[in-house]
């Protein structure tokens, strides 16, 4: 049913993509309105404490606090390019919410985004960004009322209006072609990585990447454009939740397995009898039941390293990192820097962490965890 | 004879259709459902099989899986439920659901029950054609299963053509952009459309769903095709059901008077 909408996207993705006006559309967008490159920082306390050397690529100074926009602004210039004058998006903890906000407030276009009923609950300061740029949020009151409901809502929308609509989905999920453009669109982080560890240690790969991964888009970016150095390892870092075998999991890679959602053919949390899994981690942003297809292609051959962390190493990485370096990460990326305990690095190593977004959504869980009150 | 060639074949006046989700109301009632459908006048019965993100679907048939999945639901159960279906009804029927939970249950071994308890087709909103042509398509025919392929308003003609090509049975036409049970009426607009579609002469019939809930519109899309699919109106009558068998037969009355 959603073959015609799908289809126009398909067709047409990849050659307005590689317009000389629209890549000089998304760069100067990307340079003045995000705030691109992202700094790549040298982060010497906590390089010390793990006797390696570590750089954190700064996503989380883009514009709206996450790596986020960096694909709502493809994905809005290529909506006007089709034609299409509303945008429809899903969003769990609300940072693709708002990110989709942001850029259509930018570009005039009307936008509603759909929002499972319990995160409209658990996120009200980015319901309330979302709805003072102008969007219509809308909650989705099926189901489990989270991420993959809000997931199916959306869909159902553009169902319902697939002429004038598109759709921005905000990870590396979903129907062909999203999953190949939206990594296209988040690659921006690891073409940055690239020149900037040229500049600052005379060589172009690092001998890890780390990133989180839900449905995996800034993993995606980060990844991007070392998938062939294979002199550098690239580390991917799940939400186990409570713990993989605690029943409240995020941990795909370690609980799924094969199976089809949301138009995309993946590894997927799932009963024996094929039904979907909700899943749960502290971090809103990465309760997915499945991952994206590259990456699920990146756990079978072997290619990445999946780590999965539990709620409370994110919690103390998130606090270690603020007090060691003066930045507060999102909770999505404290998973990533969880890592480095599991990674033993050498200390001659470069490591390159994704700070995929930055911690201010998350004070209320802080507040209540880390006993700040 | 496929069971659904047949209908089209020998009916005089439109097909009907009619969709209920498996378990639903309660786990056993699948059976009865289908019985009390087929001997109140039901052409072909669509099955549905409970899935938890049914995305085809608007909210009411959202509902009626979710309370089947509750009620402990599942593609083995509800084979269990089917397998005697032959013994009591020769009306054809369809299994619609979507695909992950097949791919789980095990597609060659999905088929095999599918031909052993005597369904005779399958609507899977969620298999698109290159994938059903590259992998599926010579295990259905195989076990004799027809492959159910729904088009809309947005569907391009050379693609309307393509399906036709590759269809058994019958096209399954979306009356409008919609979700199941979003709409209701036939517009204007949905006519010349459905008038659109009849002068294409396709080689397969064509039902059609989405938005037929009565006498009215069951008539009024008829006129354009070979009959129609009610879905959403019928399980909002389950949901409410003190006697299934007696509301079952009143609501067909309604529809064919």
């Amino acid at each position: 049913m959603l073959y015609p909408n799908v289809e126009e996207l398909r067709l047409n993705y990849l050659q307005i993509m590689q317009e000389p006006s629209f890549q000089k559309e998304f760069h100067d967008l990307l340079r003045d309105y995000v705030g691109r490159p992202t700094p790549l920082f040298k982060a010497n306390r906590l390089s010390e404490k793990y006797h390696t050397t570590i750089y954190l690529k700064r996503e989380d100074l883009c514009h709206t606090g996450a790596h986020k926009v960096n694909n709502t602004i493809g994905q809005i210039l290529m909506a006007k390019r089709l034609g299409k004058n509303k945008i429809v998006a899903e969003t769990g903890a609300g940072q693709h919410g708002v990110a989709t906000a942001t850029v259509c407030a930018l570009m005039g276009l009307e936008c509603i985004v759909y929002m499972g009923a319990i995160d409209i609950e658990r996120q009200a300061p980015n319901v309330a960004r979302m709805r003072m740029l102008g969007a219509t949020v809308v909650a989705a009151q099926s189901g489990s009322k989270t991420l993959k409901d809000a997931t199916n809502e959306a869909m159902r929308h553009w169902i319902n209006n697939p002429v004038d609509t598109h759709y921005i989905i905000g990870s590396v999920v979903g129907p062909h072609p999203y999953p190949d453009m939206v990594a296209r669109f988040q690659s921006v982080i690891s073409e940055e990585i690239k020149w900037q560890l040229k500049e600052k240690e005379g060589k172009e790969n690092p001998d890890y990447v780390i990133a989180c991964v839900g449905g995996g888009s800034n993993a995606a970016g980060a990844f991007y454009h070392f998938l062939d150095a294979t002199e550098t390892k690239l580390i991917a870092a799940e939400a186990a939740g409570q713990g993989v075998a605690s029943g409240h999991s995020a941990a795909t890679t370690f609980l799924g397995k094969e199976g089809v959602l949301h138009g995309s053919r993946s590894l997927l949390m799932q009963t024996e009898d094929g039904q979907v899994v909700e899943p749960y981690s502290i971090s809103a942003g990465l309760d997915y039941p499945g991952i994206g297809p590259m990456h699920a292609h990146l756990f079978k051959t072997g290619r990445a390293q999946f780590f999965a962390i539990e709620d409370e190493e994110a919690l103390a990485s998130a606090l270690e990192l603020s007090q060691l370096e003066g930045i507060i990460p999102a909770l999505e990326s404290s998973h990533a820097l969880a890592v480095l305990p599991h990674l033993k690095a050498k200390k001659d190593e470069i490591v390159v962490i994704n700070l995929s977004g930055r911690g201010d959504k998350d004070l209320g869980t802080y507040m209540k965890r880390l006993n700040l009150i | 004879m496929n069971r659904i060639d047949k209908v089209f074949a020998e009916k005089n006046g439109p097909v009907l259709n009619i969709y209920a989700t498996a378990g639903f109301p309660n786990f056993d009632d699948t059976l009865t459902v289908i019985k009390s459908l087929s001997e109140g006048g039901a052409d072909i019965i669509e099955i549905g099989m409970p899935y938890s993100d049914p995305v085809a679907d608007g909210e009411t048939i959202q509902m009626a899986n979710q309370v089947s999945l509750d009620q402990g639901m599942s593609v083995a159960k509800l084979f269990d439920q089917l397998k005697d279906l032959r013994k009591e009804v020769q009306t054809p029927v369809i299994l619609m659901g979507y695909v992950n939970p097949v791919l789980q249950f095990g597609i060659e071994k999905f088929c095999q029950k599918c031909a052993e308890v005597g369904v005779d087709g399958l609507i899977l909103p969620d298999l698109p054609m290159a994938e059903y042509l590259a992998e599926y398509k010579s295990i259905f025919d195989r076990y004799g299963l027809y492959n159910i392929f729904l088009i809309t308003p947005q569907t391009s003609d050379d693609r309307i053509r393509y399906i036709d090509e590759h269809s058994h049975g019958f096209i399954y036409m979306v009356s409008s952009a919609s979700t199941t049970g979003a709409k209701t009426g036939i517009s204007e607009e949905q006519e010349a459309y459905f008038k659109r579609i009849a002068g294409m002469n396709l080689k397969n019939p064509r039902l059609i769903g989405f938005g037929i809930s009565d006498n009215d519109s069951f008539l009024k899309a008829s006129k354009h095709a070979s009959g129609a699919i009610i879905g959403s109106a019928f399980v909002k009558l389950l949901s409410t059901s003190k006697n299934i068998k007696l509301d079952i037969v009143n609501f067909l009355h309604s529809i064919l008077k």
